[in-house]
């Protein structure tokens, strides 16, 4: 007996080393970021272009472009992840179309980022000549997003009771009608939150814009859809791989690490935010 | 008439929804046609053979080679050697989260591995530059540290999240009477956990380390920063490796459009999206079957 | 097993008690996927009367009642066999749509379940969904159904609250507020009252005898006091099967089945 909960304790033990070891990994991350991330962290630094070649000035073109590609691909995927969804959910009987498209969602969530930036560059920079450009690289961003908007909007969706359809169906409201007026405002909330994350995640990708837009260096800020941009992970990319004189924009790299890690950080804790909110809303609802 | 303005009204809202929902279909089916269109050229310029060989230069003035055999080891070396470091971690967590872990605990760790899955890719293959790399070549007297076992490790990293909370999933979903049946024949917690719950959640485990393999053989930046990127077949974890990603990445700003070196990367991402999707296809069977057994 | 004769004749050419058919159901056969839930249903439903449908739980009772407004359409895998003539006219003809169907035949949910906007929108949104703009007209239709529905002197003070701030009785009133606005002929009560305590089912019970003056009202309860109570004829289903119909008086006093006299007189059910 004393052997069998001997074993036991020992085991449980490499079990919570492993759970300590992850948490470790994290706060390792995040303070190693985090400290050295600070000391270039300044008004400037976040508002400043780079100068010197890159040894000096800020981030604000990157900082830019992040929020402009994020922007276009939210407008382009969200959209389209909730028409998706609603079909999911609210039209669609099951059957084989539908097993094909939710098998579809599963793959292309699993699709390789960089894969995606080679369809990219194929379609949108050439086929559709919008060249390497901000609506290029916001449109690749977008599809690579599509499989998580639509699992987010379904998941807002299906917090929305039957009853809500059904009664509203039972007052004579045509099958759009009670999704317009009755399921949707209630499912918004929860989109939004998805959005945010799909948000989250298209700021910190980089493998899809490497071709389909991002640039080195710019002097000048963006003026159209059509204009090459940077963006904060190629800039961190370029920063720590490409340039030059890698020990002197060390602290660059460190600095632009951590706006895009608090960026990715700060949206993703506003989603959680709304879901919560919203969560405790619908739970006092029922 | 209003009523069949109606009718008509509901049913083309109807399509536009059904459209936008076979929009999944058309896009991974576009996927794969624009990347087969796109390589198929060089194949049929430089052969099939010449993919089949080791070393990829197609750069070289003295013989331009087009071979995939090292980057495909590369891949792999990388993706089971993190997958090496991940599973047994990732599953103790996921065993720890579910079964054994207080309430307090599990508040700390969800939320952890969640925002361990947010942290770009690109922020962790700095990390290997800058932390892993200096480290590695420290402790193996190296003059760098930029090689596959850096890239694992950040890899390792990477789908963590994934395993942890797809095996998670699995093991707190096998059914109670289980437990209760093995801890009432007198088991203690550990043998059960061990012979009862694992072996139950088996499926589930697996098509969580399926899941985790396709994303690290999928994952560019981190391995396109930490593992050096050296056109060799490799033969030690120490090595500097390219990856199948890494060299997609590299290569595709520098070539003339239309060349081809041009199709012959959309060859290199064809094979990545075959295997990958095969890869998810095992696991999403994998999981199905297991969600069928639950049900 | 089949319908006791007597009861559709007497219904069939105008009624004992005088009142005309206004639903009539024609040899229905209801499928859950290859499951038979109802079996070859014949029934007239008088208008302006109150008819209750009873039985044990899963004998289809609330199935049957669903045909009636087509709400079964929205399960996945149910299919309908058979005719059910709303003022003689087929509810599943071909070119019938079924948003007319519904603004015709209203019902009142066994769970109340008023939506998450204030009480005045609740009872308003079968008006707007019609296509009503007129403001001075939807706040005097909702006036009007608050007041048919008994609840108007509890709710006038707090129109633009939520409605979810009701308790589980005023909740249901307002439910069959709500689907009186829209002025339905009839309207279908699944279980109204079952999850409310006797005095709000009093007020429930005294609205739909209050309410058959102006609608055909079809209940189902699974309370048998409270069909003798509030119907004018009653219905017992047994396994997807209508046993026995006749005036409520008579049936639970001189039931003509042996399963009816067993089921009412609470041998098994």
């Amino acid at each position: 007996m004393i052997n069998k909960s001997v074993t036991e304790k020992i085991g449980f033990a490499v079990l919570a080393f492993c759970g300590l070891l992850v948490v470790l990994t994290l706060f390792g991350i995040l303070w190693d970021i985090g400290y050295n991330g600070a000391a270039v962290l300044s008004w400037e630094f976040l508002t400043q272009p780079p100068r010197e070649g890159m040894t000096l000035g800020g981030i604000f073109p990157a900082l830019l472009g992040t929020l402009l590609v994020s922007l276009i691909t939210v407008l382009f995927s969200v959209p389209l992840g909730m028409f998706s969804a609603i079909y999911l959910n609210e039209y669609a009987r099951q059957g084989r179309l539908v097993r094909m498209i939710r098998l579809s969602i599963r793959n292309l969530s699993g699709v390789p980022s960089i894969v995606y930036g080679l369809f990219g560059v194929a379609l949108f920079v050439r086929i559709f000549y919008f060249g390497a450009s901000i609506l290029s690289a916001g449109l690749t961003l977008g599809l690579l997003t599509l499989p998580w908007t639509i699992t987010a909007s379904e998941e807002a969706l299906k917090t929305v009771p039957k009853s809500y359809r059904d009664g509203s169906l039972a007052l004579g409201a045509t099958k759009w009608q009670a999704i317009r007026t009755n399921v949707l405002p209630y499912a918004i909330p929860g989109m939004l939150s998805g959005a945010i994350l799909g948000l989250a995640r298209a700021a910190g990708e980089t493998a899809p814009i490497l071709f389909t837009g991002a640039a080195f260096f710019i002097p000048d800020l963006p003026r159209t859809l059509l204009d090459q941009f940077m963006a904060l992970p190629y800039h961190l990319y370029i920063l720590s791989t490409q340039h030059q004189d890698i020990a002197t924009v060390r602290p660059i790299a460190y600095g632009t690490a951590l706006v895009l890690i608090a960026l990715v950080l700060c949206l993703n804790m506003v989603a959680v935010l709304i879901r919560y909110h919203y969560r405790k809303k619908a739970r006092m609802a029922q | 008439m209003i009523r069949n303005w109606r009718q008509f009204q509901d049913a083309s809202i109807h399509r536009f929804f059904q459209f936008n929902g076979v929009l999944s279909i058309l896009i991974l089916l576009g996927i794969f046609f624009i990347l087969f269109k796109d390589g198929l050229p060089a194949l049929q310029q430089l052969g099939v053979g010449t993919f089949i060989q080791m070393i990829w230069n197609p750069t070289s003035f003295v013989q331009e080679t087009y071979g995939m055999g090292a980057m495909i080891i590369s891949t792999l070396m990388v993706t089971f050697l993190a997958l090496l470091i991940a599973v047994p971690v990732g599953l103790g967590c996921a065993a720890y989260l579910s079964e054994v872990a207080p309430n307090w605990v599990r508040e700390i760790l969800k939320p952890v591995i969640e925002i361990l899955a947010g942290i770009p890719s690109v922020v962790l293959g700095f990390l290997g530059i800058v932390i892993i790399g200096p480290w590695i070549a420290r402790v193996f007297h190296l003059p760098n540290g930029l090689n596959a076992l850096n890239g694992a490790i950040l890899l390792a990293v990477m789908s963590l999240p994934t395993i942890i909370s797809i095996s998670e999933d699995a093991i707190s979903s096998v059914p109670r009477a289980y437990k209760e049946a093995s801890l009432a024949l007198g088991a203690s917690k550990w043998q059960t956990l061990i012979r009862v719950i694992v072996p139950s959640a088996l499926s589930g485990i697996i098509a969580s380390v399926m899941l985790g393999m396709g994303r690290a053989i999928g994952e560019t930046m981190t391995v396109l920063m930490a593992t050096g990127n050296a056109l060799k077949t490799p033969t030690h974890i120490l090595e500097a490796v390219r990856t199948m990603t890494a060299t997609i990445a590299i290569e595709l700003g520098e070539v003339p459009f239309g060349s081809e070196h041009y199709h012959g990367l959309f060859v290199i991402g064809f094979v990545l999206f075959v295997m990958t999707f095969l890869v998810n296809l095992v696991a999403d069977i994998v999981l199905a079957k297991y969600q069928e057994v639950e049900r | 097993m089949v319908s006791i004769g007597i009861d559709k004749k007497a219904l069939g050419n105008g009624g004992s008690n005088g009142h005309p058919v206004k639903i009539s159901v024609k040899n229905l056969d209801f499928f859950y996927g290859p499951q038979k839930a109802l079996e070859d249903i014949n029934m007239d439903i008088p208008a302006n009367q109150v008819t209750a449908f009873i039985g044990p739980s899963g004998c289809g009772k609330s199935t049957f009642l669903r045909c009636f407004n087509r709400m079964n359409e929205t399960i996945l895998g149910t299919r309908i066999e058979g005719t059910i003539l709303l003022d003689n006219s087929n509810l599943y003809g071909s070119d019938v749509d079924v948003v007319d169907v519904r603004r015709r035949v209203g019902m009142v949910f066994q769970k109340s379940n008023p939506f998450p906007k204030s009480i005045f929108d609740n009872v308003a949104y079968g008006l707007r969904i019609n296509g009503l703009k007129e403001k001075r007209k939807i706040a005097e239709i909702v006036e009007k159904s608050l007041m048919d529905a008994a609840i108007w002197d509890e709710v006038k003070d707090r129109l633009h609250e939520s409605a979810l701030g009701l308790s589980g009785g005023q909740q249901q009133r307002l439910c069959i507020a709500r689907a009186l606005a829209v002025q339905p002929e009839v309207i279908l009560m699944d279980e109204p009252a079952s999850a409310l305590d006797p005095i709000a089912t009093q007020k429930i019970e005294d609205l739909i005898q209050k309410l058959k003056k102006d609608y055909t009202i079809v209940i189902v309860t699974h309370n048998m006091q409270q069909a003798a109570r509030v119907s004018d004829l009653t219905a017992f289903f047994y396994l997807g099967k209508l046993i026995e119909v006749n005036e409520t008086a008579l049936l639970f006093t001189r039931p003509q089945l042996k399963q009816t006299e067993d089921y009412i007189t609470g041998r098994f059910g």
